[in-house]
């Protein structure tokens, strides 16, 4: 009688595969690999059919001035206190740091360098997908989950069309005034900070500033948050267009665009920061730098 | 502007045909099969009651005639027309032909109540907001709602006036099929014959196709001309098909099959023991009394 692994029944064979810790790990590491790109397969046709429904047919006027209001409009109160904040801290930090080298001068180069190219767009992006990100995915997943966005469909309107394009113009435009606001508000809260309580020399202060941030800086912040506005959106959208069922799976979605968004944010950042910096070298090979 | 894209999309057809007609149709989720190899014909202007327990795919045939699902197999034809070789465009078009009561209504909850009645005609007409305004005032009247109820949000106003709400949406831009979605469910029996009276009032004074998904045996006997019961796949034996019962209402008391019988009596039968002996044995115990004497 044959003994050879060939007479093994399956069910055998399957609970030895079972007891095995590399081929349960293999399996585990190989399901999830297979569900990151369904995730970023359908994130990226989501997007596409976004786009598109951009190029076709517009959204109505009151649609879209809700949507700015909502994500831009009742975002500025928070992103602007955020920036001030930052701009305050960065003034402590880097005065504790450059008192030692005797540069305090300095500081307002520094601090305004950071706020514009890194801090005001990161903070501004952050804040806008806690507030409204999480808010979006739980909204759209709420609809999901009650039949609304069937009912839409029913109704002959493509609910792409008529959820989250708007959605996705509003935090792709608004998204640039977030960030210069959060700008605006860190230099003012770093300058205030830095002449009144470290008694900075307010000339030097200016002067640095004004030497070392420039227009491009300006444009390097505001052009990266273009992309932190469209992923906020676009992540939280899908979430929510996706989510399961019930409570548990709408506070899923919320929970997850955040997340998301946040992890995409900070990629972006890596890589248009990298795009941006050879751009501009290769544009302005001798262009200034901080010391 | 709804009967220009109707007129444009119009296309022969013969007089008898059915407006709806479902060939071999299959619908599959992540693997487990809803619906079988199904073929039904809906005439114009019939009313259909689609019967059968939870889960046996009803809402899931009802979504899949306005291509809200799509089937694995099979075909579904609207007016003669194939909805899966439809473009987006096309399909929603069409669907525009439709209105769909959901099961809990699906009002928006972000616009008011005349914003909700007047949704599709904003959307798709462009007309003017005071043609608009009239239109969701004789619309609320038909379903008996007063007018100071179109500045409520569907938050604020009871199940039965939500559903009211739903039709009157639903028949804001005068459709051909409705497609109601258990119009009746979590409503008190007056709500529930409220309801019922309205599907029949709009069938009389519009020449509307009507779909009824319904587990109550009063609407379906009450409104429909014909009730089609569906069976869950998991309860029936290979090969047999979905469709239990296809007749007039009158004809339904007087099935002969014995689940048919067993659903419009709402008998849960041998469902009891079986239920019963599955929570046994989850629990370790023979189902058997005589088993449980140790020693015998």
């Amino acid at each position: 009688m044959s003994t050879g692994a060939s007479a093994t029944p399956p069910k055998q064979l399957a609970g030895r595969h079972q007891q095995n810790p590399l081929v349960h790990a293999v399996t585990d590491w190989g399901r999830v690999v297979v569900e990151a790109a369904i995730s970023i397969g359908n994130l990226t046709l989501f997007s596409l059919n976004t786009l598109s429904w951009l190029f076709t047919r517009l959204p109505r006027r009151e649609t879209l001035l809700q949507s700015f209001y909502q994500i831009g409009v009742r975002s500025l109160p928070v992103v602007a206190l955020t920036g001030t904040f930052i701009g305050m801290v960065l003034a402590v930090q880097s005065h504790y740091q450059f008192s030692d080298l005797g540069l305090e001068t300095r500081l307002g180069a520094v601090i305004n360098m950071s706020l514009v190219r890194e801090l005001g767009p990161v903070l501004a992006a952050t804040m806008l997908a806690g507030r409204v990100g999480g808010a979006m995915a739980a909204e759209l997943g709420t609809m999901r989950v009650t039949e609304q966005i069937d009912a839409l469909s029913s109704m002959g309107t493509n609910p792409v069309q008529y959820l989250v394009v708007p959605r996705f113009l509003a935090c792709l435009f608004l998204i640039p005034t977030l960030t210069i606001m959060a700008d605006f508000m860190g230099v003012v809260g770093g300058y205030l900070y830095s002449i009144y309580f470290l008694k900075i020399d307010q000339f030097h202060y200016y002067q640095n500033s004004a030497e070392f941030v420039g227009t491009w800086d300006l444009f390097y912040g505001v052009i990266k948050s273009l992309f932190f506005g469209a992923a906020i959106a676009l992540v939280s959208c899908h979430q929510g267009f996706h989510c399961s069922a019930g409570a548990e799976g709408v506070g899923r979605a919320a929970t997850a665009a955040f997340v998301i968004s946040f992890v995409l944010i900070l990629i972006l950042d890596l890589v248009i920061g990298i795009l941006l910096d050879n751009i501009y070298m290769s544009l302005w090979p001798g262009g200034a730098s901080l010391f | 502007m709804v009967d220009q894209l109707r007129k444009s999309t119009s296309y022969e057809r013969e007089a008898d045909a059915p407006i709806i007609e479902i060939r071999k149709m299959s619908v599959s989720f992540h693997d487990q099969q809803i619906l079988r190899s199904l073929d039904l014909a809906i005439p114009r202007g019939q009313t259909l009651a689609l019967i059968g327990e939870s889960g046996c795919g009803k809402t899931v045939l009802l979504k899949t005639l306005i291509g809200l699902v799509k089937p694995v197999q099979g075909e579904v034809y609207f007016d003669g027309r194939n909805l899966a070789e439809l473009n987006d465009k096309e399909l929603a078009v069409q669907r525009m032909r439709f209105g769909f009561l959901f099961q809990n209504a699906a009002l928006f909850d972000s616009m008011t109540v005349g914003q909700n009645i007047g949704f599709q005609l904003r959307e798709a007409d462009r007309q003017q907001q005071n043609e608009i305004d009239e239109i969701v005032s004789l619309r609320l009247a038909e379903v008996g709602l007063p007018e100071s109820v179109k500045s409520k949000k569907p938050a604020q106003l009871s199940g039965g006036m939500r559903k009211r709400v739903g039709l009157a949406r639903a028949l804001a831009i005068s459709p051909e099929v409705m497609l109601y979605d258990e119009p009746t469910t979590g409503l008190d029996p007056i709500v529930s014959d409220v309801i019922n009276e309205l599907i029949i009032r709009t069938r009389s004074r519009y020449p509307v196709t009507s779909i009824i998904v319904t587990h109550d045996m009063r609407t379906a006997t009450k409104v429909a001309d014909r009730v089609v019961m569906v069976y869950p796949l998991s309860r029936l034996a290979a090969g047999e098909p979905q469709i239990l019962f296809d007749g007039s209402p009158r004809e339904l008391v007087v099935a002969k099959d014995q689940r048919v019988i067993q659903f419009v009596k709402g008998e849960a039968g041998e469902r009891l023991m079986e239920m019963r002996e599955k929570s046994s044995q989850k629990h370790g115990r023979h189902s058997n009394p005589e088993s449980r004497i140790p020693g015998q």
